[in-house]
């Protein structure tokens, strides 16, 4: 009880913070974040006060594994994949058509974009993470989450963190770094989430009793501490007032520029690669029922992958006033991350040995295959345009886009989505998902989008690339910028196609979800799917059996 | 699940122990990945070929600051980049390339990393202030392909850039060499600016090149507009390269 009330006293105490800071704001944005903070400290405050006996509750639960902020996050997932990819259209409509403006300055292009960017990769991909983090981390370390009560605020923490970047976009608050946007509160706020979340993670490691620490939990690991360093460093700056929204870069020119790339490209390496590494490494062998092909190449895929990533920041800035050296050894490090990228992919697919035949009959595998073969692709894809000549073309053009999309949609989002759909039915206890044949109307939606996505863009970059640098028999340049705009006007069109599609697969998901969380099984001829098994799912011992098991120890 | 190699533990260092020990393992993980970071980054703070100097560099004007947080907030980097790379089509389109010196006032640096719309190094006096005006007002006027965002609410928005001695004293503790005096006058040197004929032969002094006027067609009030314009009508044009060209000498 005493614990109860420090915390909701916390709580309050919090919330009046909140309010002055409030009043003082030198802002109307600062004043509407401080009022959202408030708010949510009150509402965690009555939380802590209601749930005061469940703390209680939780701490004897031994024998069963810590799953409810998993199951917040599928549904948080499947929430943020929605609404990002919503934006997503929304914005590619806006270059075809830019009176979807609308004329208010809430709703430009340029405010909207970083909310698409930042809804897909933070709050779908970071919720995707977070869950399919603190459920395999329970099941390969055979140990419920360490600090349950904390694990429950890296969750809602997260969420607010969500909220306040992505109403801080329409209101105008940005550090106008990309992937960095969020102004220097929001900054402080992630980093005291992301420092629990390291401390769920590591502490569920500690308390592991299996002795060894499985490939998957190294990847999280990476993915956890690596994201922390990058995500301090790169935004070190100075507020203007300690109760404004604005902040300027510790850095400037040519050093912000490589921090803030050294940054970017390693939310891609550590955020959407190594995180998600380490859910191909747990979930694609149990829906396989097969182990993963090669336990050294998994060592060398680790550690090739994590320290040659971070090299690579440079090759976003090349031709730049960023000195020639830096280039040169982003563009190297680079092409060599190659390998270990195509590492991982063999080690993936591989693990398919002997169970080749499951792509026809088991659709969540057949969906990782397509996100493992994306992966192969836009690994061998980013290595290249990373060389400087092709990158000469390449820069500042649709082609960066379409490489990203391939990547985003192929392997972040088909990985994701195959996941889910492992989850719920497990998370649930459903006997399966509402529907198996919903999962190949959803894989072949979003196979089309994303060949409509891709395609259409490899031709507006090259279009627009190769016009740029057009001269006549004159000798004089042939087209004028706007020329150009209005040669990729139909490749615009494709894409926002190619994305509607995407969309429309990723509600036939939201909507199977939904549906097995509701408990309803869709009347179907049956396809094949991995069978649930409690057992072989590995769940703690209980109580009363656990001292009968010699073989397991707790960890050192 | 784990594929566990069934070998007896070797002598000295095998990788089972980082497998067992998790505070070595996340140890050795941020080992890893600082390395690529710390050779590539810490040399750009003291290797002084970074950039080298160039003479006309100077930190932003208190209105220039205002128009430039404009163009961050509206998120114009996402469409404009402003760093012209040394190709002849680029040159020839945009004018000189780049050099690290002009952005080294920057905080943060803004050179993008997409044109949706064309290149903004050096867009400061290629077009006039009605055009500027005309033409975040309604794009399509004036371009006809255009596909940018309209922006007519800039000029409607009194401009209200916070104290700006604030703003300026931020700047000076990250290292914009921003004087005693400058700090003082920011809030004034701000509105004059922009006010047609007021005294700016003090402010001129402490940032040369700079230019005073109304600029969006409405003198009655300093708008976001305003701001903004200026901002764009210096961009690119510090250092003068004509200075730098092969000289005709006189017979």
């Amino acid at each position: 009880m005493p614990a109860t009330l420090a915390k909701s006293g916390g709580l309050f105490l919090a919330m009046i913070i909140a309010l002055f800071g409030m009043a003082q704001a030198q802002d109307t944005a600062f004043a509407v974040h401080m009022g959202i903070m408030a708010l949510a400290a009150l509402i965690a405050a009555l939380a802590v006060m209601k749930g005061a006996n469940l703390s209680g509750q939780l701490a004897d639960n031994e024998h069963q594994y810590d799953d409810a902020p998993v199951r917040w996050g599928v549904i948080a997932t499947t929430f943020w994949g929605v609404i990002g990819l919503l934006a997503g259209l929304f914005i590619a409509l806006q270059l075809a058509y830019p009176v979807l403006n609308l004329g208010f300055e809430y709703t430009t292009f340029g405010r909207l974009r970083p909310l698409h960017t930042s809804a897909v990769i933070f709050a779908f991909g970071g919720n995707a993470l977070i869950c399919t983090s603190f459920f395999v981390v329970q099941r390969t370390c055979r140990a419920r989450l360490a600090f349950p009560g904390m694990a429950r605020f890296v969750f809602w923490g997260y969420q607010l963190f969500i909220v306040l970047a992505a109403t801080g976009y329409v209101l105008g608050v940005t550090e106008a770094r990309e992937y960095a946007e969020p102004e220097w509160y929001v900054d402080l706020w992630l980093t005291v989430v992301w420092v629990a979340y390291l401390l769920v993670f590591g502490g569920t490691i500690i308390k592991r009793r299996e002795p060894h620490i499985y490939v998957a939990n190294w990847f999280y690991l990476a993915f956890i501490i690596t994201i922390a360093m990058l995500h301090i460093v790169n935004n070190l700056s100075m507020p203007a007032s300690w109760a404004g929204s604005k902040s300027y870069s510790a850095f400037a020119g040519v050093q912000d520029a490589l921090t803030q790339w050294w940054y970017g490209h390693n939310a891609v390496g550590f955020f959407l690669t190594a995180g998600f590494l380490a859910m191909m490494y747990y979930f694609v062998p149990k829906q396989a029922e097969r182990p993963v092909y090669s336990y050294r190449l998994s060592i060398i895929h680790f550690w090739s992958l994590i320290f040659l990533y971070i090299w690579a920041g440079p090759h976003h800035l090349h031709y730049t006033s960023l000195p020639d050296w830096a280039q040169s050894l982003g563009m190297v490090f680079s092409v060599m991350l190659w390998m270990p990228s195509w590492g991982g992919m063999i080690n993936g697919l591989m693990t398919l040995n002997g169970a080749w035949e499951k792509i026809r009959t088991d659709p969540i595998i057949r969906m990782m295959v397509l996100a493992l073969a994306f992966y192969g692709m836009s690994t061998f894809e980013g290595p290249m345009m990373s060389i400087k000549s092709v990158n000469s073309l390449s820069h500042y053009t649709d082609w960066t886009i379409g490489h990203v999309h391939s990547g985003a949609l192929g392997w972040n989002g088909m990985i994701t989505f195959a996941c889910m759909y492992y989850l719920a039915p497990r998370l649930w206890n459903r006997q399966r998902l509402y529907s198996l044949r919903l999962i190949n109307v959803h894989f072949w939606l979003a196979t089309a989008g994303i060949v409509f996505y891709t395609a259409s863009m490899w031709v507006a970059g090259l279009t627009q690339g190769l016009m740029w640098r057009e001269y006549g028999a004159d000798g004089y340049l042939v087209n004028s910028f706007a020329e150009t705009i209005a040669a990729i006007h139909p490749m615009y069109l494709l894409r926002a196609f190619g994305g509607s599609l995407y969309l429309a697969g990723a509600l036939v998901f939201a909507w199977n979800i939904a549906m097995t969380i509701a408990g309803r099984l869709r009347q179907e001829a049956p396809m094949t799917e991995t069978p649930y098994n409690a057992a072989a799912d590995r769940p703690l011992p209980a109580p009363a059996r656990s001292a009968g098991l010699g073989g397991l120890q707790p960890a050192e | 699940m784990a594929s566990t190699p069934e070998t007896p533990p070797k002598e000295g260092f095998s990788h089972r122990t980082l497998e067992r020990n998790v505070t070595l393992l996340g140890l050795l993980s941020l080992v890893a990945v600082a390395i690529g970071g710390i050779v590539e980054i810490a040399p750009l703070f003291w290797v002084d070929s970074t950039i080298e100097k160039v003479e006309g560099v100077r930190p932003y004007t208190p209105l220039e600051l205002a128009g430039r947080n404009i163009y961050m907030r509206e998120g114009c980097y996402l469409c404009h980049s402003q760093m012209v790379r040394p190709f002849r089509d680029e040159v020839e389109r945009y004018g000189h390339y780049s050099l690290a010196a002009e952005s080294m006032y920057d905080h943060p640096f803004q050179w993008g990393s997409k044109r949706t719309g064309p290149d903004l190094a050096r867009v400061g006096g290629r077009y006039s202030d009605e055009w500027h005006v005309g033409h975040l007002k309604n794009p399509r006027e004036a371009v006809p392909e255009s596909i940018m965002p309209p922006y007519a609410f800039l000029a409607e928005k009194p401009l209200k850039a916070g104290d700006m001695r604030k703003h300026l004293a931020a700047l000076r503790v990250v290292g914009v060499p921003y004087t005693d005096k400058d700090i003082e006058q920011a809030n004034a040197d701000l509105t004059a600016q922009a006010t047609p004929d007021a005294d700016i032969e003090d402010l001129q002094k402490r940032y040369p090149k700079s230019q005073g006027r109304d600029y969006d067609g409405n003198p009655a009030v300093v708008t976001e507009m305003d701001a903004l314009v200026a901002y764009l009508q210096m961009l690119g044009t510090l250092v003068d390269f004509k200075a730098g060209e092969a000289q005709e000498q006189p017979k």
